[in-house]
Formats: structure tokens, sequence, C-alpha cells
């Protein structure tokens, strides 16, 4: 047996909870938690694919599911969990945050676009903990980043890395770039073209799609765009993939079969990076996916997952550190103490520098996941999880720094 | 013991007058080997495979439902039970002839149960509904649901039918219920999506893996105020990424001196010396080793490893893995049938 073996205990760092529980006792609550979800409406376009409506109680209903988990867990430790939800256009930000910290909220999870984020963590105070849940601004986690605000939703620069490490991984390193006109397409595509050099990629051609206004499809729209985006991808350099940065949903998901070369498609339509999906199975997700289904009589969609692990955040900093105040939880929370499960196969867990959560991103074709980044051999000296988005040499944020 | 004797005869030199003497304490210890079936359940294929410990081949495969994962045997060798988890179901089989016998109530998605020694009983975990079921093998009915943490997975008895303890996998807990009423009396605190817990024989200590954490508690039962943490068991095997050191399903020789934990994706099952919750080997077996049996005479253990759809013997008293049987797709769960 040539091999070393290494072997480690950890006696002296433990923390032991026995409590007795008694069933049907109404107990009394050595702790409350009480945490708010701000969800900021916009007037929105209905979308390319009608399975990508935005169900009513987007955000919610994953808030509430995580908010039931921790409170079965609370039961059995005497902390006692709520949840207020409230929605908000982006013009009444301040009423709507002054309506939950009156209520008693410390701990915000927001679901809105990234420049209603920041008023939202600034509204909220420093003595608040908020978790962003939708917004992927790169900028939240580099320049802009905010000491009280957390990130469980990925960065752009995130998911664009999954992406490209899956193409290097196929050795599909030549891509022609198709971007959207409007200013999250520009950034989308800003960060696929930083990926790209980060992983070796070469953008052989780019080319922007205009959006020229009006709604995103017609009836048997099929028909036009059949035409359209041949011609539209004609005669661009030999590429092996065609890389689409298309956040505003106008034509990405009308790429694949419809180009002129035939290539497959990732980034806004074909393969996608997401944080969750509802057909995700593998590391015990299915049961996740059945528990959130028969509450809500739905698929789940990312920004529910999102919202429910932003809960769990907090429960699991409530349980190990039998406290409700944000300061001692988001210590923990940035600690390396902290470890959370998730379904994605391995803990998921913060980056100190910038208060962006680690996680593995999930590459799907809509239907099945096709596979997750971090790609073996990626590797990183703190967490091949970090190989993906901002390390800390590149993030400007300073905000965490004490 | 044999262990131990493996080491005396390692320091013994050939010509010594000992060899005599220590050749019939072999003769002593040896005892009858008897062939057990050993049941392996293929959680994509859909079928049990059944292999001849006597020769380790495979001597047949059966159908067992959809998705068959957690798989148990009775007392009396006569019942073969499989979780049918897309059936809902649990499946019972003549374990000679793996005739299909009838189906016992599981609640939705069985994946894992235990039973009582006496196999009158199994606990079943609903991860669906936060129950742990209890159910009469012999009226097939449900006898009690007990409400526990979110998605309860791993399940263990104790030897004295005391307590049966329950994980869950988000709400990272042992929750300790007593038998007698079926209420939770401990609960106690671990890391992330505990999956497996198992008594020693002697029920002294209790060994629960936690997969994301990635450690094993040990908690002694006999605390002054009940149950008790006492110690996490870490692992760290050069050139494996800490990620996947996965403890999953765990089990400890009779004379409770060492503990086997499988490593998942790490491929390894890891030798822990139970004495003093240090790590003193681990055995390189297949891909993704989920769970682990021994054979009645503890000679062998057997692990499932689910991503090379085979299983690996490893010889217990010299920790070393023997050889490898292809059996059926994504093998999940092990049995081997009593003497």
């Amino acid at each position: 047996m040539m091999q070393v073996l290494i072997a480690f205990t950890m006696r002296g760092l433990i923390l032991v909870f026995a409590f007795p529980f008694f069933a049907g006792l109404s107990a009394a609550w050595s702790l409350e938690i009480k945490a708010g979800v701000l969800r900021i409406d916009y007037p929105e376009l209905a979308p390319v694919s009608r399975f990508d409506r935005i169900p009513d109680d987007l955000a919610f209903a994953g808030a509430r599911l995580g908010n039931e988990d921790n409170q079965t867990t609370g039961s059995f430790l005497g902390h006692e969990f709520s949840l207020e939800t409230a929605t908000s256009s982006p013009e009444n930000l301040q009423e709507k945050v002054d309506l939950l910290l009156r209520g008693g909220v410390k701990l915000l999870v927001v679901n809105g676009r990234g420049e209603d984020v920041l008023k939202v963590a600034d509204l909220a105070g420093p003595d608040v903990l908020v978790f962003n849940v939708a917004a992927s601004e790169t900028d939240l986690r580099d320049g802009n980043c905010k000491a009280n605000l957390l990130h469980v939703a990925p960065s752009r620069a995130m998911l664009a890395d999954a992406v490209s490490q899956f193409l290097m991984w196929k050795k599909w390193s030549r891509w022609l770039l198709i971007s959207g006109s409007n200013p999250d397409d520009v950034k989308l595509a800003d960060a696929y073209r930083r990926s790209a050099t980060k992983f070796g990629a070469k953008i052989v051609e780019e080319r922007v799609f205009e959006d020229t206004g009006g709604s995103r499809r017609a009836d048997s729209g099929h028909v036009l765009v059949q035409r359209q985006i041949p011609v539209f991808t004609q005669e661009a350099r030999e590429h092996d993939v065609i890389v689409a940065a298309d956040e505003s949903d106008v034509f990405a998901l009308y790429l694949p079969y419809q180009a002129w070369s035939p290539r497959p498609v990732a980034g806004s339509g074909g393969l996608r990076p997401v944080n969750f999906h509802a057909a995700h199975e593998a590391w015990g997700a299915t049961q996740f996916q059945r528990r959130f289904e028969k509450q809500n009589g739905r698929y789940i969609l990312p920004e529910d997952y999102n919202a429910w692990l932003a809960l769990r955040v907090i429960g699991e900093a409530v349980t190990r550190t039998s406290s409700a105040d944000p300061e001692v939880m988001k210590e923990y929370i940035l600690s390396d103490a902290f470890e959370l499960a998730a379904f994605k196969g391995q803990k998921v867990t913060f980056r100190s520098w910038n208060g962006q959560m680690r996680q593995p991103i999930l590459l799907t074709d809509s239907k099945i996941t096709v596979s997750v980044s971090p790609q073996d051999g990626y590797l990183h000296h703190r967490s091949p999880l970090d190989s993906l988005g901002l390390d800390e040499a590149e993030s400007a944020c300073a905000a965490f720094r004490n | 013991m044999m262990r131990h004797l493996f080491k005396v005869l390692r320091s013994v030199k050939p010509a010594s007058r000992l060899w005599p003497a220590i050749l019939s304490i072999c003769v002593l210890f040896a005892g009858p080997a008897f062939a057990n079936k050993v049941y392996v359940s293929n959680e994509k294929g859909n079928t049990v495979t059944v292999i001849d410990s006597a020769n380790w081949e495979p001597i047949a495969e059966f159908d067992a439902g959809n998705r068959p994962r957690g798989i148990g045997i009775s007392p009396d060798g006569a019942h073969l039970y499989v979780c049918a988890s897309d059936d809902d179901t649990i499946k019972v089989f003549d374990a000679k002839t793996y005739e299909f016998l009838w189906s016992l109530p599981s609640g939705p998605d069985p994946e894992l149960f235990v039973m009582s020694p006496d196999g009158s009983t199994l606990y079943v975990s609903n991860e669906d509904d936060n129950l742990v079921t209890v159910v009469d093998t012999r009226s097939k009915t449900v006898v009690a649901e007990v409400p526990v943490g979110v998605e309860p997975e791993g399940m263990a008895v104790s030897p004295d039918v005391r307590f049966v303890v329950n994980t869950s996998e988000t709400t990272n807990m042992a929750h300790f219920i007593a038998t007698e009423d079926y209420k939770i009396k401990h609960n106690i605190l671990v890391d992330q999506r505990p999956r497996y817990a198992r008594f020693t024989n002697d029920g002294s200590t209790l060994y629960v893996s936690s997969e994301i954490g990635g450690t094993v508690s040990v908690i002694n039962m006999l605390g002054e105020t009940g149950p008790e943490l006492v110690d996490k068991i870490g692992f760290e095997v050069p050139g494996v990424q800490p990620e996947w050191l996965q403890p999953v399903g765990m089990r400890i020789t009779s004379d409770n001196k060492w503990l086997f934990v499988a490593l998942g994706p790490a491929n390894r099952v890891a030798v822990i010396d139970a004495t003093t919750d240090e790590v003193v080997r681990y055995i390189l077996v297949g891909q993704r080793v989920w769970q682990l049996e021994f054979t009645p005479d503890e000679k062998y253990l057997l692990t499932t490893n689910g991503n090379s759809n085979d299983i690996t013997v490893i010889d217990v008293a010299e920790q070393e893995a023997v050889k490898s049987i292809q059996v059926g797709q994504q093998p999940w769960g092990v049995v081997v049938a009593p003497d």
C-alpha cells in the first residue's frame, strides 16, 4: 500500500445541540427570526416562449418552501421563523422597504434588477442583511459591492465561465458571438469576451442582432424566423459554436437549427447556464422538486430556487449560531465554518471578499441537465468553484475588507 | 480477531517451532465456510443481481420493480425486501426462488429502510412528507408515522431496539425516536446532508455520515443526559478534491474495532480505527461507492459501485480489495443472506 495516509479528527470544534422534543407542546420560543422578501416588478413583454411566462408567485414560492424548511428545523431548536413578502414597483422602493423594516425584518431577500437591488441595500441600511436572488450584474460583486449585500444569484461572469469551461472541454474554441443591442445584452457579451480570454477561446467574429422593438413573437412567426436567421448568420468566419448574448430574450431561442452553418448554440439559447431548473434530478434534487411542486402547483424557476436558498442560508446561520443578529449571522456566513447542501453535489459557501455564493452552475438544453460546471480539470487553489466568476484578485470590491 | 492473528503470523519466523500450534489455531478459527447469496439492487437496471459468495460468480438477475435502491433480508433469510422507489412501494421477494410475493406500503419514493432484529418491523424514511413510516411486515400495514426534520434519509435501530434513529438531510439532525411511543426524545445537529446512521454492535456508539459536510459524527449513546456528540471524523486523500470525499454507507465490525465508510465519488472506502477515530487506510474500489455489507462471518466486505456497475470484495482482515464483480446497471444497495 503506497498511499500516504492522512487522518484527522476535529475534537474540540464541536457544537452539541441535544434538545428534548415534546410533540404537541406549545413551546416557549427562545428566538424569533423574521425574514422579508421584496420582489420588484417591471413592465415586461411576453416572452418568446410561453414556457418562460412569469408566475404571480415568482420567488415568493421558493421563499415559502425555505421558510417551511427552517420552521421544521427550528421546531427542534426553539427557533421561530416567519416570512413577510411584498411586491414593489421600481418607483416606490422606499415605502416598501420602510414597511418591511417597521415590521421587524432584518433579513431581506430582494428579487429585482441590479440598480434597484443596490437602492434597496442602501435604503435598508447597514443593520439589515440583504440577499440578492435575481440580479446577475457582475458590477455588484465588483466595484459596486455593498457590505450588507450578499449574492445568492450567480453573476454574469459565473454564468459565462460555466459555458466557456464546457465549450473548451468539448474543444469548441472558435466562437461566433452574437449579442443583442440592449444594455444588458452588451454587458452579457462583455462577460463572454472576458470569459473567452480567461479560458483560451477565440471569438472569430461578432455580430449584433438589433432589437427593433415590438412584441417578441407573432402567430406563424416561425415562417419569418426560418428565413431571417439563416440570412443573418451566413458567411460568418469558420466557427465551432455560436455563443448568444441575449438577456432581452429577442433572438437567441431562434438560433438552434436555423443558423446558416450546422453548429451548436450556447449561451442565451441552446445550451443555457442556469443555477437551477425543474428537470434537475441529481444529488437528491428530485425530492426537492417534488416538495416544491406539491406546495406550489408548478415547476420551480431559478428565482424560486435562489429565494429558497437565501432562506436556507438564513436558517443555517441561525441554527449554527443560535443568533438572529444580522451582524453575527453575516460573520458566520462569510466564515470558513459555513457550509450548506443545495442539491448540486457539493456544499455551497460564500466568497468572503465580495459576498458572492460559490455554487456549481447547471448547463441545460431546457429539457435535461446536460452538464454541470466547473468542469473536470479546472482547478483552483481554494476551490474549483472559484474558477467561475470573479476571483479575489480580480474583484475591485473593498466593502468586505476590514 | 482475524486481523490480530494475521499480525501475529507475520511476526513469526518461518522456521519457528510455534508453527504447528499456530496452524491448529488457524483451523479452529477457520470454521465452516458458508456459501451465502449476495443480493445487489441495480438502480438503473431495475433488477437485483444474485452472486454466490463461494466463488463470487453472479448466478441470477431478476426484475425488482422500478428504481430499486434500499435492500434488506428477513432474519430467517426467506424474504428479500427491495425499495422500488419509482413504484412508491417496498417489494417483497422469495429470497430463494426470486418470485415476487407482495408489496408493503411505504409512502412515496422509498429509498432506505431498516428492519428490527426480529424482522417484524420496517422503519422507512419518507423524504417528501418529513415522516418516518413504521410498517408491520406481518400484517403489511403502517402502524405509525413519526414527523421528523426535512428530508428524512438515514435510519438505524439500536441493538436493544429502544431507539430508531433517523437523519434528516436538510435539517441536518439525527432524531432519536423511542420505539415504545414513537416520540422523538433527542435531536443532535450534525454536518450537511446526513445520509446514513449505524450503531456499534454493543449499542454504545452511533455513527452518522454527512455526505456534503464530508464528516462522520461520532455519538456516544451512554452520555449522562442521553446521546451526545463526541467527535467528528474527517477525510483527506492526496490528489482527490476535498469536495468529492462524501461519506455515505457504513459498516462496523461486530467487535466494534473497525469502521468502514464508503466515500461516494472519491471511489474509496475509508478504514477507521474505532477506538481512536483515526482513519488508517483508504481502499480504492469502484466508482461512486455507495453502500456496504459484510458477509456473515465478516471475512469480506462488499461495496456497491454505482458508476462502474460492479461490486468490490474487500478482505476485512487484510483491509484490501481482492475482487470486483460486474453486476447490473448502477448498483445501489447490497445485502447478504444469513448463514
